[in-house]
């Protein structure tokens, strides 16, 4: 299901631990990561490769927010919601981000491109608003340098 | 206002992430030695103990005590957890240490590895922390590479392996308990306690969680001596801290400052002011779980924590989130109820029910619909919440909650309509 190179990665990632369950976070991050979001039959492959039963993977899948049992688009946006962020510019940056890309919080754009998701704090209210794009983090983000960002990788 | 340079010495610095420049500024001499001299790890923990260095996470136990818990007759393997799941609302001093100086964690990790007698070490990193993650694993790898971890390092008969995982953007698993079931692979619930961790923690064996801070100044302590940390800032709290300040002022930052400071003049000073001269109207002090201070408190604070317990607060993790006189503290603490809403576990029912209940109210008195028997209805609600969970963060939602309702309860009650007031309705 996997290139052979990808599982002597998850391999790896196994071996850090006595058992093997205690991958279970990482490996399903790395393979989100390759996928996009984390499907029935991945979440099947993950089961088997760590020797658990698939309703133990299910469970910690759709526990995090970070790992996604639903399809995304093709960019996963993140916008921090928290306090010092929502005081310092934040709500202008989540207005205009639902209104450029037609959605709310939690949706995906019509063209499949982006999906919008609230954060909670993400540990750099020094330079707020922030937001993640893809996981990476951009600092100060106003409107028009959203509208940058997002035109950097659509 | 003085700024101190123990933890952060090395940031900012070109190439502070690479093996090279931290062993150029003296880093791993600690290490090494304490593996040539065959340290005692007694030794090591009384010397922890004995410099009063209070965990950096946000509970602020001592760390030698929580060491000397581990037991040393168990044929348990034994495990180090570093925690690097921050994400207490206003902090954001961890990320920049495993952003800007990975090799002090790493000789952090290494010396209380061999403290507490773990022969693995994980550290644990929240995965939004891309940067980080890719530092801190090319930094592990760079010191393996360099013989300072493995099998018989450097012949010392020692044998340390350090690993790196991580978690999925879960606030809970910044709770110990939380953390090491994130690790094994669970659900991650908070476990009752007792058992604590340092008995029975990571798969059942003896483990002890520090926070990357934390971790961070062991090097520091065992390389200049427990005396020279206790002479750090306030007697009684001692040492160098990184400070979070965010929201309204006009220089946010990390600043790193011996214990014992007043709060206004880092506000004051470094910070340089509020945010377009506006006036100061809140200050919460140590991320967003503790109690909110009023201006004239802030006027009076000295960090460390008998000052600040002085004032009714807590230091937590040393987030401290300035609002000024154009914030709704309604729409304050609102925002901070929908964080904890969101990250409730959903393991206790008075978290899981009761933070979306406050959420409900607060919201409703946001939109002008409340009543003023809703301020005691917060009251009621908050106080059947508090203590009566697994872990702490329903106490860490309620107190802020509470402290804001009764500081600033004019500002909830001019939300209410007249009508829904209580001097009306009992009129």
């Amino acid at each position: 299901m996997f290139a052979a190179e990808l599982v002597t990665e998850l391999e790896e990632i196994r071996a850090r631990f006595p058992y093997p369950k205690a991958a279970m976070v990482p490996v399903l991050r790395r393979l989100q990561t390759e996928k996009g979001w984390l499907d029935k039959e991945t979440q099947a492959w993950v089961a088997e490769f760590l020797s658990v039963n698939a309703i133990e993977v299910h469970e910690v899948v759709t526990f995090y927010p970070m790992l996604y049992a639903d399809p995304v688009g093709k960019h996963v946006v993140h916008v921090c919601r928290t306090l010092s962020c929502e005081v310092c510019g934040g709500k202008e940056l989540w207005r205009h981000l639902e209104k450029k890309l037609g959605v709310t919080r939690g949706e995906t754009s019509a063209d499949g491109k982006f999906t919008l998701r609230a954060a909670e704090c993400l540990a750099s209210c020094g330079t707020a608003p922030v937001m993640l794009i893809d996981n990476v983090r951009h600092e100060h983000v106003g409107p028009e340098e959203a509208d940058k960002l997002l035109g950097g990788v659509g | 206002m003085k700024l101190s340079s123990v933890i952060s010495a090395r940031f900012g610095k070109p190439d502070s992430t690479a093996l090279k420049g931290y062993r150029e500024d003296g880093g791993y001499a600690t290490w090494l030695q304490v593996l040539s001299e065959k340290r005692a790890p007694s030794s090591l923990i009384e010397e922890v103990k004995t410099s009063g260095l209070r965990g950096r996470g946000g509970a602020g136990f001592s760390t030698g005590m929580k060491w000397s818990f581990v037991p040393g007759d168990s044929p348990k393997p034994k495990y180090l957890c570093v925690n690097g799941d921050e994400s207490e609302p206003g902090t954001f001093k961890d990320r920049q240490i495993l952003e800007m100086d990975p090799h002090q964690l790493l000789e952090g990790v290494g010396i209380a590895s061999y403290a507490i007698g773990a022969h693995i070490a994980y550290i644990y990193l929240r995965c939004e922390f891309k940067k980080g993650i890719e530092t801190v694993e090319a930094a592990i790898r760079e010191a393996y590479d360099a013989g300072l971890f493995g099998k018989n390092i450097q012949g010392s008969g020692y044998d340390l392996d350090v690993h790196l995982t991580m978690g999925a953007g879960a606030y809970i698993c910044g709770e110990e308990t939380s953390l090491l079931n994130s690790i094994e692979g669970v659900r991650p619930y908070p476990r009752n306690k007792p058992p604590f961790p340092a008995v029975e923690g990571l798969f059942a064996c003896p483990t002890i969680v520090n926070n990357v801070e934390t971790i961070c100044n062991i090097p520091h302590i065992i390389k200049n001596g427990a005396a020279w940390h206790a002479g750090l800032g306030h007697s009684e709290d001692p040492g160098s801290r990184l400070w979070c300040v965010s929201g309204h002022v006009e220089k946010p930052g990390v600043y790193e400052i011996e214990t014992g400071y007043k709060l206004q003049d880092l506000l004051d000073g470094p910070c340089g002011g509020m945010l377009g001269g506006r006036k100061l109207k809140a200050v919460i002090p140590g991320g967003s779980s503790s109690k909110v201070l009023l201006p004239e408190e802030v006027a009076k604070v000295t960090m460390d924590t008998p000052g600040i317990r002085a004032m009714g607060s807590s230091l937590g993790s040393a987030g401290i989130i300035v609002l000024d006189e154009t914030t709704c503290m309604v729409d304050a603490v609102l925002n901070l109820m929908r964080f904890y809403a969101h990250e409730s576990c959903g393991q206790c029912t008075p978290c899981r029910e009761g933070t979306p209940w406050l959420v409900k109210i607060l919201d409703r008195i946001e939109r002008g619909e409340g009543r003023e028997v809703d301020l005691e209805l917060i009251e009621d609600l908050a106080s059947n919440i508090e203590g009566r969970t697994v872990c702490a963060l329903a106490d860490g939602a309620c107190w802020p909650l509470t402290s804001i309702v009764r500081k600033f309860r004019h500002e909830f009650v001019a939300k209410i309509p007249v009508s829904a007031r209580k001097d009306v309705v009992s009129a």
